[in-house]
């Protein structure tokens, strides 16, 4: 059992607008060490050439504060919100827009984001986010804003596979959405694959393979995840697409249970800038009288 | 490495072959979705455009804002193919370049053979570096569209490799089997 804490919603706009602006000026670690790994491993000198360049440009964003892509994306926001947390001051969803808001403007960053899908038209602060609100126990709220560049995420797709096409038919289908992808995603990718669920939740959890990019609890999962990646970079795309060994730089799977007359599989196509930042806040402690008297 | 100045004359465009690596300066226009729709929009209503982009360079590219003391943000190109449906009437108008990223469909590549037109791929995501080659920008047309506006640009060595050429040559599709080449010999 925890103590009940109270957290205001100004704190969740401050820290998302903060983090809209460290993850796109700011390449996780992970991501960083991984590019150089393949730097370090491409035989093809024009791909490392390339690879090089993409090195130098995260370091220079890091120094320099100007995003790592000009693409910053659509801010696709996970909030993990402790179940003995109270929140107060407004609306979660509003203080989180309000956080993007603030990020986008005051950081620089590019609105990216158009009001409606087909007459379009930018909302000219990049609102609204993505936002996935998931309860999990404890007493804090942990965020994590992940922008999501449409170069790659065009490049994404989801299949209602039949049961009888199994392992073969998952694997088949994360070849050919890399081959598609091809050139487009500013390769080299990162990948997410989702496996199970129904049609949304499969999307969901492909999502968050590719943000959190964590390998498989299971052995066997992690055994696919890497005969996956291994087939992507023998498919020789490349850096950009000019050819090497380096088509993507990570593939994690995640999974959930499913129907028994199906196998929905989807793949999220990321770049070499599958960025994210994150954030735990704590609040105050709070008693159940004053969680009530705040009402 | 082969230094180019923009507006590229039409005989140079004609030497660069798939593959070139190239250094850019001089002046180019930024198009990207929204710009292109209205571009060719007045083109088949039979207006002038707001901008002479008669042998002139297009980059698809959408910057970021330009923080105090600099003439634009982060800086790179987008995904060529969404262009490829407008691109043809373009080249036919008499633009004479194109930068952006990734592989183009068939019928832009043959467009850029009867015109004798290139185009360039630029990084991905380098867009950090690429904003210490632009000298100056300017909104020239559409300044409604924000990011996605016609701006005039100055660069200065603006690193790219000729992606798809005036004579049928595609640099992805030589890159890939040249390296799968190398690596099955290994
Ligand atoms: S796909 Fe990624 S690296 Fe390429 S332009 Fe989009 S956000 Fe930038």
């Amino acid at each position: 059992m925890h103590n009940l804490s109270l957290i205001h919603l100004r704190d969740v706009t401050r820290a998302v607008k903060e983090l809209c602006i460290e993850a796109c000026t700011h390449l996780p670690g992970q991501v960083c060490s991984l590019l150089e790994k393949a730097r370090q491993e491409e035989p093809f000198p024009p791909a490392r050439e390339t690879l090089e360049l993409i090195c130098r440009n995260a370091k220079i964003a890091a120094e320099t504060g100007i995003p790592i892509c000009q693409d910053t994306g659509m801010a696709v926001v996970f909030a993990y919100l402790g179940q003995d947390v109270h929140l107060t001051g407004g609306l979660l969803e509003d203080a989180v827009n309000e956080g993007v808001r603030q990020g986008y403007t005051e950081g620089y960053l590019r609105k990216s984001v158009v009001g409606d899908p087909v007459r379009r038209g930018n909302t000219g602060d990049n609102t609204p986010a993505i936002l996935h609100i998931r309860i999990v126990p404890g007493n804090q709220l942990r965020l994590v804003v992940s922008p999501k560049g449409f170069g790659s995420e065009n490049m994404s797709r989801v299949a209602m596979l039949a049961p009888a096409q199994g392992l073969e038919g998952v694997k088949q289908f994360v070849l050919d959405a890399v081959k598609q992808a091809g050139s487009n995603p500013c390769p080299p990718m990162m990948l997410g694959v989702g496996i199970g669920g129904d049609f949304e939740q499969v999307a969901t959890l492909a999502k968050e393979a590719l943000v959190f990019s964590q390998p498989h609890p299971d052995p066997w999962y992690r055994a696919l995840e890497k005969e996956l990646l291994d087939s992507v970079n023998r498919l020789g795309i490349g850096p950009q697409g000019f050819g090497g060994q380096t088509t993507a730089l990570s593939l994690h799977i995640r999974t959930a249970p499913t129907h028994i007359a199906g196998l929905p599989v989807a793949v999220n196509v990321g770049c070499h800038v599958t960025r994210h930042a994150e954030r735990v806040l704590t609040g105050q402690p709070c008693t159940l009288a004053a969680k009530e008297g705040n009402r | 490495m082969i230094r180019l100045t923009a507006p590229i004359a039409r005989e140079e465009l004609l030497k660069l072959h798939a593959g070139d690596r190239v250094s850019l300066s001089g002046v180019i226009y930024t198009a990207r979705d929204a710009a292109h729709g209205r571009l060719c929009a007045a083109l088949d209503r039979g207006e002038a455009l707001p901008v002479n982009l008669c042998n002139q360079v297009i980059f698809y590219a959408g910057p970021t804002p330009a923080p105090e003391g600099k003439p634009v943000g982060a800086i790179g190109p987008t995904t060529s193919v969404r262009m490829d449906a407008y691109t043809p009437k373009l080249l036919r108008y008499g633009v004479s370049g194109l930068i952006g990223k990734g592989d183009r469909t068939p019928a832009v590549c043959d467009a850029l053979q009867e015109c004798g037109a290139v185009y360039f791929a630029a990084i991905g995501g380098c867009a950090a570096y690429m904003s210490a080659c632009i000298q100056s920008c300017d909104v020239v047309a559409y300044d409604d569209l924000g990011t996605e506006s016609i701006k005039r640009l100055v660069v200065k060595d603006l690193p790219l490799t000729v992606a798809c050429d005036a004579h049928g040559g595609n640099a992805y599709r030589d890159g890939m089997n040249a390296y799968l080449e190398t690596s099955r010999k290994d």
